[in-house]
């Protein structure tokens, strides 16, 4: 049995890089990820996992990081956004998000490709009923979201016939 | 707040024993870490179960019953053929909960743990029979599903205990389970009644049932007289209406602006005789 004192020295893994950082038990993924390794691309909408703008994936499972404490990531594999992107080269979906417009803020932006990116891991190709069930948990009060499932539609299309 | 992981159940029981403050058990946290933010809980400990072996584990066992451990993921139920298969009912409902990425985290325990009378997944749970298995600082102890909620936010469990496994019985021949629920939206809501039914059939005939409700009343229900109104019926016409009146008679919901005392009562008959209908299809072999 591990009793942890007030501040725990985590150490884990974002974006394939091995990375530590002291936190107190009640700071959130989100907030270590900000606010102590500088990853600003996850944000912070309502702390309560209703608007997804925090996505990131813990183990390959895309979560809410409001709803994960920094704690739990010691000794786990955590993906954000700023993953994403190969260097310089967009990830498709990125491309095709700037393309379709599907985004006007922006602060949606980075949770929706995380769990867009997440969706077309495991369902190459989903219907269009499916994006949109999937992506519930991503809020965006710009978009009106049609441009955003349309982005996705195109994406997944794009990736299946190798374009 | 000191946070804890222990390595197994009889640490975490004895950590919650001799806290004097606040205690909560971390799974998914989908509750508890809504509750720190809102400051409506704020632990003095907070014991995180998910470093103790086989919390992770989906388990058939040989007699084919099934143990699921207490931080199974909705997400993890749902990729899970084989559960699916046995017992469709109980993962429909634990997947109408919250968003994916909710649902990369949520667990049964934890939904039934929170206490509401309205949480989508124990329902199905109950019709179901299922039990938990409690360990607390005397040992281990089982407790039927409907035996834990003891009003809302509140359970039977006392101080030291917590669940360390869900059992969920043998799905066995010619079984089939459905829950449904009312929201008055298509995703992402707050169940304004939900009813699980569970039954068994010989041939055409419903041998044996269980009937649950949720959001109808204080904590969720096992209407035993719902499922008499289904044994020894091939579900027809007559036994869909017993049913139904058996199910709004065990309502003793709230008014709100989400539904009325008369609409939760009416609705709990409709879904009532709607979930009665698939799961006596899925019984007779329909997927």
């Amino acid at each position: 049995m591990t009793r942890i004192p007030t501040r725990t020295h985590v150490t884990t893994t974002v974006n394939g890089d091995p990375v530590d950082f002291l936190a107190d038990p009640r700071e959130t993924l989100l907030d270590c990820l900000r606010d102590k390794l500088g990853l600003t691309g996850a944000k912070e909408g309502c702390g309560t996992g209703d608007c997804g703008a925090c996505s990131v994936q813990l183990d390959g499972r895309l979560v809410c990081s409001c709803l994960v404490l920094g704690v739990e990531a010691e000794g786990r594999e955590v993906k954000t956004i700023e993953g994403m992107a190969e260097g310089n080269d967009l990830h498709p979906l990125q491309a095709k998000f700037i393309e379709h417009a599907a985004l006007q803020c922006g602060i949606c932006t980075p949770g929706i490709l995380v769990a867009t990116e997440a969706l077309l891991k495991k369902n190459p190709d989903p219907s269009e009923e499916e994006v949109r069930y999937w992506l519930a948990g991503n809020l965006c009060r710009c978009t009106g979201y049609d441009k955003i499932i349309r982005a996705v539609l195109a994406t997944a299309r794009d990736l299946r016939e190798g374009v | 707040m000191n946070y804890h992981t222990p390595a197994s159940f009889a640490d975490a029981s004895r950590i919650a024993a001799e806290a004097t403050g606040t205690t909560r058990f971390l799974a998914g946290g989908t509750d508890v870490l809504v509750q720190l933010r809102a400051d409506i809980v704020t632990p003095d400990d907070l014991i995180d179960i998910k470093h103790i072996p086989g919390v992770k584990a989906i388990t058939r066992n040989a007699d084919g019953s099934w143990t699921l451990g207490v931080a199974v993921a909705g997400a993890e139920m749902t990729e899970h053929a084989e559960l699916m298969a046995d017992w469709p009912g109980i993962v429909e409902g634990m997947d109408l909960i919250g968003s994916t990425q909710v649902q990369g985290r949520a667990t049964l325990v934890g939904n039934l743990c929170n206490g509401s009378p309205a949480a989508d997944s124990v329902p199905g749970m109950i019709a179901a029979g299922a039990t938990v298995t409690v360990t607390g600082p005397d040992g281990s102890r089982e407790v039927a599903v409907e035996d834990v909620p003891a009003g809302p936010g509140r359970t039977t469990l006392a101080r030291g205990e917590v669940v360390s496994a869900v059992n969920i019985p043998a799905r066995g021949e010619n079984g089939g389970d459905a829950y449904l629920r009312f929201i008055p939206r298509t995703e992402m809501d707050i169940a304004v009644v939900g009813c699980a039914v569970n039954l068994t059939r010989d041939g055409d005939t419903i041998t044996d049932a269980r009937v649950s409700l949720g959001a109808v009343a204080p904590t969720v229900l096992l209407v035993k007289e719902a499922a008499k109104a289904l044994i020894g019926t091939t579900l027809d016409d007559a036994a869909l209406e017993a049913l139904a009146e058996a199910a709004s008679a065990a309502c003793n919901p709230i008014d709100d602006k989400r539904g009325t005392i008369e609409f939760r009562t009416h609705v709990a008959g409709v879904l009532a005789k709607r979930a009665a209908g698939i799961a006596y299809a899925r019984a007779g072999g329909e997927k």
